[in-house]
C-alpha cells in the first residue's frame, strides 16, 4: 500500500519541522489566522507529539483583521502548551496607519513587512515558519523550502541554496535567519482536503452566511466594523458570500457562494475558474509585485 | 491521516444522500485516495519543454480564469506564435527571467489526474546550470527528457540522461517533440529511440520510454494521436499514470530511520522522531543503531492518533525503544538484521554547486541524512566531461563539474551505497564559513582501509599521560602576520612554561616546512594541506599529554576551524597576534614584505594572498600596546586561570 497523496505532504511537512528544531536556536511559527496556518499548526502538533509545540506562534498584527480572526486566534491562544505573541508595529498604531486613508500598498508594507522585521528582531528569531505555497503564485514557485534572508531580511532569488533530497541547510550567521515553509509543496485543494479529513477547525468566514458587502472596483467587501468609510449612498448590501482567503478586511475580496460546509466549498474549488489571489487586492499592485514585496522582506 | 498506511480515516457522516454536500463528500473520498508521483524535466526552451509542461497543466484542467485570462494578454504582448497561446509563459517565474525569455532556477508545477497528483520539477538546460537540474532531479521519481524532432539526440541529451542516472532515477520518459514539423514521420522517431537506446544502455538505463508528441497540439500527451497510427506505447500522461513510483521498491528494503530529533516530554518518555526512509518497522522488532552498533527492539510507533501497528517508507513517526540505549540526532535506527555499513572513508560521487571551487584538503561540513559532520575532500581521482562521459585528470572542481574522489569524515557514519538508497547515501557539502551549499553527492562505497584502519585504543590515555605531568593538554594556537611576532611570543612562552615544571611543545612554522611539509608551496592549496598536516601533528602531540604551541600565519578561518574541530572543548586556544600590517612591514625581520612588494615573492599573506582575521580568538595580543614579554605572561596567565595546571 502506498502513501496517498495528502499523507506524503503531511509526512513532509512534519520532517520539515522537525528539522528546524533540531537545528535553529530560535524559531517562531507565523500564525496568520488562515487556513493555511491552521493546517500548520495541526500538523506541528503532530511532529512534535506527545511532546507540546516547541517555539511559540507569532501573529503580526495589522489591527485589520476580521472579528472573527480575532476571536479564533484568542482561542487558540487560550489551548494549553500553545504560547502566542501578537506583535503590531508601534509606528503604525501612532500614525494610525489604515487601508482607507494610506492605501493597500503602505497598509501593508508598514503593518506587516515592517512589522514583521520589527518582531523578528526584538525576539531574536532565527528560523519562521510561514504557510506560503508554492502554488499561490509564479515567484513562490521557485522559492525554497528553507528559504534564506540577509540580516536585512531581504531574500535574493539569483542565490538560494540548492535544496537536494530531504537534507536541508539551516546553518547561517548570526543576524541572519530563514523562512521555512513546510506546506510548500502543498495546492489549495490539499489545503481543503486535508481540513476535511483532519476536522480542523478554522474561521466561520470561510463558510458561506449572509453578510453586508460593498462593492468596490469589481470586488465585494465585507462592512466587518465601523472603521470602513462608505461613500455617500452607498450602502452595504446583504449577500450570502464567503472567502477564500482572509487577510485585512477592507483588502480582502468575497465571493458570492452557497457553500456552507467543507465538501461544498471543495466542490465549488473543483468547479472554480479563478485563482485565490484574485481576492488579494494586494497583488493587483504593480506587475510582479509579490516578487518585489518578498525582496523588501514581506512573508 | 498518519493512522493508517494509504487510508483514508472515515469521511464525516452527511445528514441528507442525495444533498449536495454528500454527492460532494462522496467525490472527495475518491480523490484523496490519489497517489503522489513527483517528475523532473529536461531540455531547452527550444526544444519545447516549458510549453509540454503548460499544455499539461491546461489539459489536467489545473489553470483557472484569471490564470488563462493572464496568459492570453502575456501571450499578446510576448508570446513567440502570434495568435495562439503560448503555454511557456505560464511558468517563467521570475521578472528578470521572463524579460530574458529563458528559465533559470527549479521551478515546481502541480496537477493531477484521476489516478493521480503530480509534482513537477522544472530544471533548465543550459550547461551552467547542472545544479539546478541535480536539485530539481534529487527528489523525482521519474524523469522526462525532451528532444526536438527535427534535431534528435544532441549533446544536451546525453547530458541530462547522464545527470539524471547520476540521480538514480529509474524511468526515463524520452520526449520526442515538435513530431508535426517532421510530418509524423515513423522512420524519424524510430532513428531517434535506436540513436537513444544505445546511448541509455552505456549509462545503465534500461527502462527508458520514447513517446512521439508534438506539444504544441497535444498529440500523444492525453489520448493517442490520429497522426501517429504507428505509434502503439503509451500516451505521457498514461504513462505518468500508470509507472511505479520509488516508494514501492524501498517498502521491500531492510528498515532506516535517521533520527531528526529526540522528543523527551517527561521523564518516562524518550521517543526518537524521524522519516523512514526505507523499509517497514513494527513494535517488537530488534533494530541496531548506528554507528555505536548498540540494538534493541522497537516499543511503540508513536503518533497523536494513537499508536500504529506497522509504519513504513516516507511515512513521519515517533519510536520508542524497549531499553534505555543512548540515541542522538543523526544515529540511524536501522534493522538489526540487515544494519547498513558504517565507515569514515569513502569513495563519492560529488556535484560542485559553487563559484568558488572545490579545494582538495580543505575541510568542509558534509550532511547526510541528518547528521552533519566534518569532511575533506582528497584525492579528486577524475571529474567527468558531462556530454561524452571521458574521464579528465583534475586536482580541484568548479561550478558545475562532476567528480569521482575519497572523502574522509572526521568520525563514522553509517550509510547505504546511494543507488541503494538516496536518504542514507546521498549527501550535501556545507561551506564551513559561509554557510552556503556548495555541492552535492552520492557515496559509493567504503574505502577498505576505513574499516581496517581503527583508532588503536591506547589503555595509557591521554588523561593519565597528562596527569603524571601534572597538567592538562593543551594547543596554544597562535596566528598572525608574517612579522607579528607569533614566533618570538611562542617562544617566551615555552621558556616560561619549561621553567615552571610543565611539559610542552613549540611546532615552528618555519622548521615543519623543513621536513615534513617541505612538499608544500605558498599556493591556497598547499597552505590549507600545510595546515591540515600540522594539525594533526597537534594532535597527537596534545594526545601525549603536551602543552603544544603552533606558530603559524594560518591565514584562513576555515582552516583554523577544522584544526580546532580536531580537539576537545578547551583543548584549543586561539592566540591572534594582532599586528597591524604596516607595523609588521616595518618590522619586516626576514626581509619578506620587502621581497613580496618588489614582486619577488608571490601569494605573501597581506600583500597578494589575504588574512582573515579570527572572530572569536581565546585571546588577543596587540603588539602595539604591549612587548613580546608582557604578551608571553598573558598566555600564561590565560592556561592557569582555565585549569591547565594542576595545582602541586
Amino acid at each position: 500500500m502506498t502513501l496517498t497523496h495528502l499523507q506524503r505532504l503531511e509526512s513532509e511537512a512534519m520532517h520539515v519541522m522537525r528539522e528546524v528544531v533540531a537545528e535553529a536556536e530560535h524559531p517562531v511559527m507565523l500564525y496568520s489566522i488562515g487556513k493555511d496556518s491552521s493546517v500548520m499548526l495541526h500538523i506541528a502538533k503532530k511532529a512534535f507529539f506527545p511532546a507540546p509545540i516547541p517555539f511559540p506562534l507569532m501573529h503580526v498584527d495589522t489591527t485589520w483583521k476580521f472579528r472573527d480572526m480575532y476571536v479564533m486566534r484568542d482561542r487558540i491562544a487560550a489551548e494549553p502548551g500553545i504560547e502566542l505573541i501578537v506583535y503590531k508595529n508601534p509606528e503604525a498604531i501612532e500614525k494610525g496607519i489604515n487601508p482607507f486613508t494610506h492605501g493597500s500598498a503602505i497598509h501593508t508594507d508598514v503593518w506587516k513587512t515592517q512589522g514583521l522585521k520589527q518582531a523578528l528582531d526584538k525576539y531574536q528569531f532565527d528560523a519562521a515558519f510561514g504557510g506560503a505555497r508554492r502554488d499561490e503564485e509564479k515567484s513562490r514557485a521557485k522559492e525554497r523550502i528553507f528559504s534564506f534572508r540577509s540580516a536585512q531580511h531581504r531574500w535574493d532569488p539569483k542565490n538560494q541554496r540548492p535544496e537536494l533530497w530531504r537534507i536541508y541547510n539551516a546553518r547561517k550567521h548570526k543576524g541572519e535567519s530563514i523562512r521555512v515553509f513546510p506546506l510548500s509543496n502543498w495546492t489549495e485543494l490539499d489545503i481543503w482536503q486535508y481540513i476535511y479529513l483532519q476536522n480542523i477547525p478554522i474561521v466561520p468566514l470561510y463558510y458561506s452566511a449572509v453578510r453586508p458587502v460593498v462593492e468596490r472596483d469589481g470586488t465585494l467587501i465585507m462592512v466587518d466594523d465601523d472603521r470602513m468609510p462608505l461613500f455617500p449612498g452607498e450602502k452595504p448590501m446583504m449577500r450570502k458570500v464567503r472567502f477564500r482567503t482572509l487577510g485585512c478586511y477592507p483588502l480582502t475580496g468575497a465571493i458570492e457562494s452557497s457553500a456552507d460546509n467543507l465538501p461544498e466549498i471543495i466542490h465549488e474549488m473543483l468547479l472554480a475558474r479563478t485563482s485565490e489571489r484574485q481576492g488579494r487586492v494586494i497583488d493587483f499592485d504593480a506587475s510582479a509585485s509579490m516578487e518585489q514585496k518578498k525582496q523588501e522582506g514581506y512573508f | 491521516m498518519t493512522s493508517k498506511r494509504g487510508e483514508v480515516p472515515p469521511l464525516h457522516a452527511v445528514q441528507d444522500p442525495e444533498s449536495v454536500a454528500s454527492r460532494a463528500a462522496a467525490e472527495i473520498a475518491l480523490r484523496v485516495r490519489k497517489g503522489l508521483l513527483r517528475f523532473n524535466t529536461c531540455g531547452s526552451v527550444d526544444d519545447g519543454k516549458s510549453t509540454l509542461i503548460g499544455r499539461l497543466l491546461f489539459e489536467s484542467k489545473a489553470l483557472f480564469d484569471d490564470q488563462l485570462a493572464a496568459l492570453e494578454a502575456d501571450s499578446k504582448r510576448v508570446g513567440t506564435r502570434p495568435g495562439e497561446l503560448d503555454y511557456a509563459l505560464l511558468l517563467d517565474g521570475l521578472s528578470a527571467e521572463r524579460e530574458q525569455g529563458i528559465t533559470i532556477d527549479v521551478a515546481y508545477r502541480f496537477f493531477s489526474t484521476n489516478k493521480r497528483n503530480f509534482i513537477v520539477a522544472d530544471t533548465p538546460g543550459h550547461e551552467q546550470y547542472t545544479r539546478n537540474m541535480v536539485t530539481g532531479a534529487s527528489t523525482a521519481d521519474l524523469s522526462v527528457i525532451l528532444v526536438d524532432a527535427r534535431k534528435g539526440v544532441l549533446v544536451q541529451t546525453r547530458r541530462h540522461s547522464y545527470l539524471v542516472s547520476l540521480l538514480g532515477i529509474r524511468h526515463i520518459v524520452l520526449v520526442i517533440n515538435k513530431m508535426d514539423l517532421v510530418d509524423y514521420s515513423r522512420e524519424v522517431f524510430e532513428k531517434i529511440e535506436a540513436d537513444y537506446r544505445q546511448f541509455a544502455e552505456q549509462l545503465g538505463l534500461e527502462a527508458a520510454t520514447c513517446i512521439p508528441i508534438s506539444a504544441v497540439y497535444g498529440d500523444n500527451i492525453l489520448e493517442r494521436s490520429a497522426a501517429t497510427p504507428w505509434y502503439h506505447g503509451p500516451t505521457l500522461m498514461g504513462l505518468l499514470d500508470s509507472v511505479k513510483v520509488d516508494e514501492m521498491r524501498l517498502v521491500d528494503d531492510p528498515f532506516r530511520l535517521p533520527v531528526q530529533w529526540v522528543n523527551r516530554p517527561t521523564s518516562d518518555f524518550r521517543g526518537f522522531a524521524g522519516t523512514i526512509v526505507a523499509g517497514t518497522v513494527r513494535p517488537g522488532m530488534a533494530v541496531r543503531v548506528l554507528p555505536s552498533g548498540q540494538t534493541s527492539r522497537v516499543e511503540r510507533i508513536v503518533t497523536r492518533e494513537g499508536d500504529l501497528d506497522q509504519a513504513s517508507v516516507d511515512q513521519s513517526v515517533i519510536l520508542t525503544l524497549a531499553d534505555e540505549i543512548d540515541v542522538s540526532r543523526g544515529d540511524v535506527i536501522a534493522s538489526a538484521e540487515n544494519p547498513p555499513e558504517v565507515a569514515s572513508q569513502f569513495e563519492a560521487t560529488v556535484v560542485w554547486m559553487h563559484e568558488l571551487p572545490l579545494l582538495r584538503g580543505r575541510s568542509y561540513l558534509l550532511k547526510i541524512g541528518t547528521r552533519t559532520v566534518g569532511a575533506t575532500i582528497a584525492p579528486i581521482k577524475y571529474k567527468i566531461n558531462v556530454n561524452n562521459l571521458e574521464r579528465l585528470p583534475t586536482s580541484t572542481l568548479e561550478l558545475n563539474e562532476i567528480g569521482v574522489c575519497n572523502l574522509e569524515l572526521d568520525r563514522t557514519i553509517a550509510f547505504d551505497p546511494y543507488r541503494v538508497n538516496r536518504d542514507t547515501g546521498g549527501f550535501i557539502v556545507i561551506d564551513r564559513l559561509t554557510n552556503d551549499t556548495v555541492g552535492a553527492g552520492m557515496l559509493h562505497f567504503a574505502l577498505r582501509r576505513s574499516k581496517n584502519v581503527h583508532w588503536q585504543a591506547q589503555d595509557v590515555n591521554k588523561a593519565a599521560r597528562a596527569s603524571i605531568k601534572g597538567q592538562k593538554p593543551r594547543l596554544l594556537w597562535y596566528t598572525g602576520l608574517s612579522g607579528a611576532g607569533k614566533s618570538t611570543i611562542a617562544n617566551l612562552v615555552d621558556k616560561k612554561l619549561h621553567s615552571m615544571g610543565r611539559h610542552s611543545y613549540l611546532l615552528d612554522g618555519d622548521n615543519i616546512r623543513h621536513g615534513l611539509n617541505k612538499d608544500l608551496g605558498f599556493t591556497d592549496q598547499d597552505r590549507v594541506e600545510n595546515i591540515r598536516r600540522i594539525a594533526e601533528v597537534a594532535r597527537l602531540l596534545v594526545d601525549a599529554g603536551l602543552i603544544v604551541s603552533t606558530a603559524f600565519i594560518s591565514p584562513f578561518l576555515s582552516e583554523r576551524r577544522m584544526a580546532r574541530a580536531l580537539f576537545e572543548l578547551d583543548e584549543f586556544i586561539e592566540v591572534f597576534v594582532d599586528t597591524p600590517l604596516d607595523v609588521a612591514e616595518q618590522r619586516d625581520p626576514k626581509g619578506l614584505y620587502k621581497k613580496a612588494r618588489s614582486g619577488k615573492l608571490k601569494n605573501f599573506t597581506g600583500i597578494d594572498s589575504p588574512y582573515e582575521a579570527p572572530d572569536r580568538a581565546e585571546l588577543r595580543l596587540d603588539t602595539t600596546i604591549m612587548s613580546p614579554e608582557q604578551a608571553a605572561e598573558m598566555v600564561v596567565a590565560y592556561l592557569e586561570a582555565h585549569g591547565a595546571f594542576e595545582s602541586a
